[in-house]
């Protein structure tokens, strides 16, 4: 198999014919958009926070199957999760799918259909706008947090 | 149908036999006449020209003017002072959109474009439009893509400054109407301004007959290298234009407080001029002539009409632009619900080039209702099994997504 059709897994598939947490999400506490300039995907990421936690996670917007799924797969894996935890996934998501690190235990095992995409450099930022989004938001709202702090102190 | 030409006169078709090279509308392959052109140049006549203290730069020197006569003449114009070499189509525009635009217009003034328009000759027409405080408007497009001439027509008045506007559109091949749109922005005194640059390569242009005051085009579109390209005008216009840029080369007399400027074409190119990219664009429009232009125009047409055929025939495939009969050799197609860039992924797989996104043309893209589009574009070296390995990569792209 090569390349191309070999990223695209049945579960990338599924993800992008019916995408989880693909809404808006009323109570979201951070929104976030994310844009791949050149190809023209986009998407908004919802995330309702509550103190360090994601308890909820959506997303929106219009892009190819691979953003399309992994955003749905992203979304589906940080809820629970603190913003440390969420941070660290970007991380090793991103050295996935650049290639700069091998698969590793702490990434959920559904990611591993993502890997294939370091051999495509064409489509590496497809995949990873999600988390790019996720990473921003998660900056932004800690920066916010923060001042909201600083406001009732 | 065979290709036009030989693919052996190509040497990266000829080194990959089983390339399918459907992108041609993003930048054509170079056939070997136009490298050996050029590499001839650097080993034979290379000196910075306009310098010509010694036999060697005279010689560049003319190398250069006689590329430029060559060219002049691909695109039919007889002053060739009026042939402004530049380093491409982008570049011609924003030389017309900031030089024109920011000598000639102001608050209360319009500039016209069309919503079909490439970037390259909407951004800097909305940017110039901006800084002087003149009114932007878009021309509404027909069903099939070309500018409407009718509202055109009703749109403009005597506010109407300049109409820039696309010879072909590089999203849906639909081919608008140069002389018309000329001769209303004549009738109320404005500007036209043509962007050539999916014209040029695919048929005369004849610039002298043609009506627009301006025309650009890129070079590697047509054969040619990149980084090369020209802007043509009629000489009344030129004349009056301030520089683009300032530098070497484009001066008459430098004084302390005061600088004088050189003649056509001189005053618009500062700097070393790109004489290789003189050349091989010279060699492209003699390679192009040899073939003849017309038979370019009709090869491209049978073969788009045949893809029109092929692809439009396959369910959930929905063809943008005009008929197959009334385009040049681009066709725009989205299939079902596969993102452009996921169908571009697998055809690339069987060494199929297409191109897929937006193409620079997002006022398009929301006009059609869509975020992106598959794009084939066809050109010389092209043939029937080229259009039927596109037919079957589509339908096998389908199967992957499961799409019956």
């Amino acid at each position: 198999m090569t390349d191309s059709s070999a990223l695209y897994h049945e579960i990338i598939l599924d993800h992008n014919r019916r995408p989880r947490n693909f809404r808006v999400l009323p109570d979201a506490t951070v929104e976030e958009r994310g844009l791949n300039p050149l190809c023209g995907d986009e998407l908004t990421l919802y995330l309702r926070m509550e103190d360090d936690h994601i308890v909820d996670a959506s997303f929106q917007g219009s892009g190819c199957a691979i953003s399309r799924a992994s955003a749905s797969m992203m979304t589906t894996l940080v809820k629970g999760k603190t913003r440390a935890e969420a941070d660290a996934m970007v991380e090793r998501f991103r050295g996935l799918a650049t290639g700069r690190a091998e698969m590793d235990d702490d990434l959920p095992s559904s990611l591993r259909a993502f890997a294939g995409v370091a051999r495509l450099p064409q489509r590496v930022k497809c995949a990873v706008l999600a988390w790019h989004t996720l990473h921003a938001a998660l900056r932004n709202e800690s920066g916010a947090a923060r001042e909201r702090e600083a406001r009732q102190r | 149908m065979s290709a036009l030409v030989p693919r052996s006169d190509f040497p990266l078709l000829s080194v990959n036999p089983a390339l399918v090279y459907l992108d041609s509308a993003a930048t054509a392959q170079k056939p070997r006449a136009v490298l050996d052109a050029m590499n001839e140049f650097y080993e034979s006549d290379y000196a910075n020209p306009h310098r010509g203290a010694y036999a060697l730069s005279a010689r560049a020197t003319e190398r250069y003017a006689r590329a430029r006569g060559a060219v002049a003449r691909f695109f039919g114009v007889r002053d060739e002072e009026c042939l402004i070499f530049t380093r491409g189509t982008t570049d011609s525009l924003n030389l017309i959109a900031g030089a024109w635009g920011r000598a000639n217009l102001g608050r209360g003034d319009e500039v016209i474009v069309t919503g079909a328009e490439h970037h390259a000759n909407f951004v800097p027409w909305q940017q110039i439009a901006i800084e002087r405080g003149a009114t932007f408007t878009i021309c509404p497009l027909a069903a099939d893509g070309r500018a409407d001439v009718e509202a055109l027509a009703a749109l403009v008045s005597r506010k109407t400054r300049v109409i820039a506007f696309n010879h072909v559109s590089n999203v849906l091949g639909a081919i608008n109407s140069v002389p018309e749109i000329a001769s209303i922005a004549r009738s109320v005194g404005a500007l036209s301004v043509c962007d050539g640059a999916q014209g040029a390569p695919h048929m005369a242009v004849g610039f002298d007959a043609l009506g627009v005051d301006f025309y650009a085009a890129s070079a590697h579109k047509m054969l040619g290298p990149m980084g090369t390209g020209v802007l043509i005008g009629r000489r009344e216009v030129l004349e009056l234009l301030p520089p683009y840029q300032t530098g070497g080369d484009m001066i008459e007399f430098v004084g302390d407080e005061r600088t004088t400027w050189n003649v056509l074409p001189h005053k618009l190119e500062a700097g070393t001029p790109n004489v290789a990219g003189a050349v091989g664009l010279a060699a492209a429009c003699d390679y192009l002539t040899a073939i003849g232009i017309d038979a370019v125009a009709s090869h491209e047409r049978a073969l788009v009409r045949l893809a029109y055929e092929r692809v439009s025939a396959i369910e959930h495939v929905r063809v943008h632009g005009p008929a197959a009969t009334e385009r040049s050799g681009v066709l725009s197609f989205t299939v079902g619900d596969i993102h452009p860039h996921d169908l571009a992924s697998l055809l690339d797989e069987r060494q199929i080039c297409i191109r897929a996104g937006h193409h620079c043309a997002q006022p398009l893209m929301r006009r059609l209702g869509v975020s992106a589009t598959a794009r084939a574009s066809f050109y010389v070296y092209n043939d029937e099994n080229d259009v039927e390995t596109l037919g079957a990569a589509i339908e096998s792209a389908k199967r992957v997504f499961a799409l019956a």
